[in-house]
């Protein structure tokens, strides 16, 4: 059985998993984007934003 | 042809067409369609030289130049003689590298706590922030406790009680800042006639925004010569006008800030502008951040479509067409 049949058979053959697998991929790919997004964004902005500023002023107790 | 003609002829006409029609409809309207079609360049004609087309033609263009003057205020290509002059519209401030410029960077947010500690120290004795509360500093500048704290120094008035008295209390988180004056009638009588302005919106509210506040704040400085000043008043070129009620207030090693930056005149400028600018646009670093977002997003389905366009037009607009023309049978 070649990938392409594999493939069809797991996730476009039941109407039921293939919404499954449309909806499962948007949340994992959403969550995805959002990480690497938000990586590249405080790299960019390295020590300038509060969370790198915050040990400096917070107490623990 | 029929613009020649009176408007008395025309109402004879269309009342002897119209007592035919009722005669004999079908006929009539066909007659008036042919000589339509016949005269095709002629009706154009009447119909613009109808007395509704110069009527149409006057209201567009009136309507056209109405239109742009209140857009724009005056018409282009028309002299005009000014009485002002151009200080009257204050010097314009130079564009500053602000932490905060790129699409892609958030605010300082080291600079943003040192401008809170420069506006609660020195502007605030003038200057109300109305629409920034304790908690919006709660990570921003500040811990949750630190804000508490500097809250719990300020009284409010609070109530009705059970007793339907008002009463004092210790701030909280959820207050906001507390006003200079209580009314603006008190602002203009402790600051001779002038209103210092609520400072929460002021980077949006004026041209130049940072670039401005930081150039009105730094540019304190003597007249020159032949510009008089009135007594109570202060010169700042950058002031439209020229002649500012505030006085300069930022000098150097007027606050200690407590990371240990050298308290100078313009450090303390950028870090109070800073703090304004995060004042008035506290979503700043997540705006920026779901720009990024959304460029990426839309630039992938920008491509995708533009793919799934020539894919499915790809077809249509190779194909041939070809004709092949029956063989000739009459030899």
């Amino acid at each position: 059985m070649s990938v392409s049949s594999a493939l069809y058979n797991t996730f476009f053959k039941r109407n039921s998993v293939f919404v499954g697998t449309v909806f499962a991929g948007a949340f994992a790919f959403g969550v995805g984007f959002d990480i690497g997004v938000t990586k590249f964004y405080d790299a960019w902005n390295k020590g300038k934003q509060w969370k790198d500023i915050r040990h400096k002023y917070v107490t623990e107790e | 042809m029929l613009s020649r003609l009176s408007a008395g002829a025309f109402k004879k006409a269309a009342s002897a067409g119209a007592s035919r029609s009722a005669v004999n409809g079908a006929r009539s309207a066909s007659v008036r369609f042919a000589s339509t079609q016949a005269s095709g360049s002629a009706a154009l004609e009447s119909v613009l030289n109808s007395r509704a087309a110069l009527a149409t033609a006057t209201a567009v263009s009136v309507g056209t130049i109405a239109w742009y003057t209140h857009l724009y205020g005056n018409l282009p290509f028309l002299g005009e003689a000014h009485a002002s002059h151009l200080s009257d519209e204050g010097l314009h401030p130079q564009a500053y590298p602000w932490s905060h410029k790129g699409v892609l960077d958030t605010f300082d947010h080291a600079s943003i706590r040192r401008g809170y500690q420069v506006y609660r120290e020195v502007c605030a004795a003038c200057h109300s922030l109305d629409r920034i509360a304790w908690r919006n500093l709660v990570g921003v500048s500040h811990t949750a406790d630190e804000a508490r704290a500097m809250a719990e120094e300020v009284e409010y008035s609070d109530g009705p009680g059970s007793d339907g008295e008002m009463f004092q209390r210790p701030g909280k988180l959820a207050d906001y800042m507390p006003a200079p004056y209580p009314n603006e009638e008190a602002a203009r009588a402790g600051n001779a006639g002038a209103y210092p302005p609520d400072l929460s919106l002021i980077i949006k509210a004026r041209h130049g925004g940072a670039d401005y506040v930081f150039s009105l704040l730094t540019g304190y400085q003597d007249p020159p010569a032949g510009v008089e000043i009135r007594e109570g008043m202060n010169y700042n070129p950058y002031f439209p006008g020229g002649a500012i009620s505030m006085a300069r207030v930022l000098f150097d090693g007027l606050v200690e800030y407590d990371d240990g930056t050298p308290a100078t005149t313009s450090q303390m400028a950028k870090d109070v502008v800073t703090f304004l600018s995060w004042a008035s646009e506290p979503e700043h670093d997540e705006r920026k951040k779901y720009g990024i977002k959304a460029v990426i997003i839309f630039s992938v389905l920008t491509a995708l479509s533009l793919y799934v366009k020539r894919f499915k037009w790809g077809p249509i607009k190779n194909r041939k067409i070809s004709y092949n023309p029956p063989a000739d049978k009459t030899h």
